[in-house]
């Protein structure tokens, strides 16, 4: 796992500790049932406060990114759990609105928009 | 034994020309609160009452749920303090203190303290008067973390020390409290320090309260504006914190809610919490007063 703070991001720390978290969790760098370091654990190496990263995990949980569990720590949960299903719908449906997009801008036809998408999985 | 490890409730102290004014907060267990105010605005007066070094004139304070009435004994035991001055005599070596320090405190772990003297290469053979003030520092330290405290309590205590020992102090406090049972109250005035390991602001001016709040709360909720002088409408104006006019420009500081309809005609950024601060030391007596 890799996070890299930013002191000039307009982002807020606790944002950038979760968006870096979850897209690793999203690209598959960080794999399903990867135990995560504990609170306080990242908050001392991070040179953050602690409730700055209990944000981060508290809102990574609710999205369903990961589980914490008393005791136990923070676990990143598999892709196949709703919460998450539902992260990765949105991420495919943002994909393919910027397609339709630009397909619109370039006054490209539908099917033309269709037959282009099937092109692309015929190739994989 | 309580979910605090330091509660200050309705602390007052008068003094001929000073009070501190009816102090209230409350620190849970592992975390870090900054106490920031300026010089003379009461932060060693608040720190000296919760050490019972002053008498307080009203109030409570209580340290894991004891207060020093209710046992006297483990109250002192669970203070571990750090002062801008060393507090160990000038003449004195390592095994002086060392003597000293299993007298006074019945937790102390020699063997411990010893090996912390090591791993920070503070030497023996030296007289205290001959350390650095880093190293004094560390020696300090080395005291605090050999004995069980609740509290650890510094008072302007990275402030005339080099940069890499200040980090090397922000590290130390992290590690205190990562066991989630002990909390670090940290008086200071250089504000970076705070910038990112504290989990909670206590702002203090003129021996009363200004605000307390977490910090990462503080630094939503506030907006740097800047802009150049003629497009300061008075509307806006009234909005400022702190404000700072030049003969090229003004800024200051503005709620969210209102940088958010701004950033269109001014430069609107996120603020240190220095910037935050001093735009409230700016305005005392004004007419902003710290909305939650």
């Amino acid at each position: 796992m890799k996070i890299v703070i930013s002191n000039h991001s307009e982002l807020p720390i606790y944002a950038q500790v979760k968006e870096q978290i979850k897209e690793q969790i999203m690209t598959g760098v960080i794999l399903e049932g990867t135990k995560l370091p504990s609170i306080r654990q990242l908050a001392k190496d991070l040179k953050i406060s602690v409730i700055t990263i209990t944000r981060a995990y508290s809102e990574l949980e609710s999205e369903g990114y990961i589980a914490t569990m008393q005791g136990k720590g923070s676990v990143v949960l598999g892709r196949d759990n709703d919460l998450l299903r539902e992260q990765y719908l949105r991420r495919i449906e943002e994909a393919l609105e910027t397609a339709i997009e630009t397909a619109r801008f370039l006054k490209l036809s539908n099917e033309e928009l269709i037959d282009m998408l099937g092109n692309l999985i015929d190739d994989e | 034994m309580g979910d605090y490890a330091l509660e200050v409730t309705n602390l007052t102290k008068k003094f001929s020309d000073f009070t501190l004014d009816d102090i209230s907060f409350k620190l849970p267990k592992g975390y870090i609160m900054g106490f920031v105010g300026r010089n003379g605005a009461g932060k060693t007066t608040t720190i000296n009452l919760i050490t019972s070094l002053y008498h307080k004139d009203a109030g409570e304070v209580r340290i894991d749920g004891n207060r020093a009435e209710d046992d006297k004994v483990l109250y002192k035991e669970s203070i571990g303090y750090i002062g801008d001055e060393s507090y160990f005599h000038e003449a004195f070596k390592i095994k002086d203190i060392v003597s000293i320090q299993k007298d006074f405190y019945p937790t102390f772990r020699e063997a411990q303290y010893m090996q912390y003297i090591e791993q920070w290469e503070l030497p023996t053979d030296k007289k205290i008067g001959e350390f650095s003030k880093g190293m004094k520092v560390k020696l300090m330290f080395a005291g605090v973390l050999a004995r069980d405290t609740r509290i650890l309590l510094l008072d302007e205590a990275t402030s005339g020390l080099d940069p890499i020992t200040r980090d090397e102090v922000l590290v130390m406090l992290q590690k205190y409290i990562e066991d989630g049972e002990r909390s670090v109250l940290f008086s200071t005035h250089i504000l970076e320090d705070l910038e990112k390991i504290a989990d909670y602001v206590f702002f203090i001016e003129k021996g009363g309260e200004v605000f307390c709040d977490y910090k990462d709360q503080i630094m939503e909720a506030y907006r740097m504006v800047k802009g150049g002088t003629d497009e300061l409408t008075s509307e806006l104006e009234k909005e400022i914190i702190g404000l700072q006019k030049s003969s090229v420009g003004f800024q200051g500081i503005v709620s969210r809610e209102v940088g958010d309809t701004i950033g269109d005609k001014f430069l609107v950024e996120q603020p240190a919490i220095n910037d935050i601060i001093v735009a409230f030391q700016k305005n005392m007596g004004g007419n902003h007063t710290w909305v939650q």
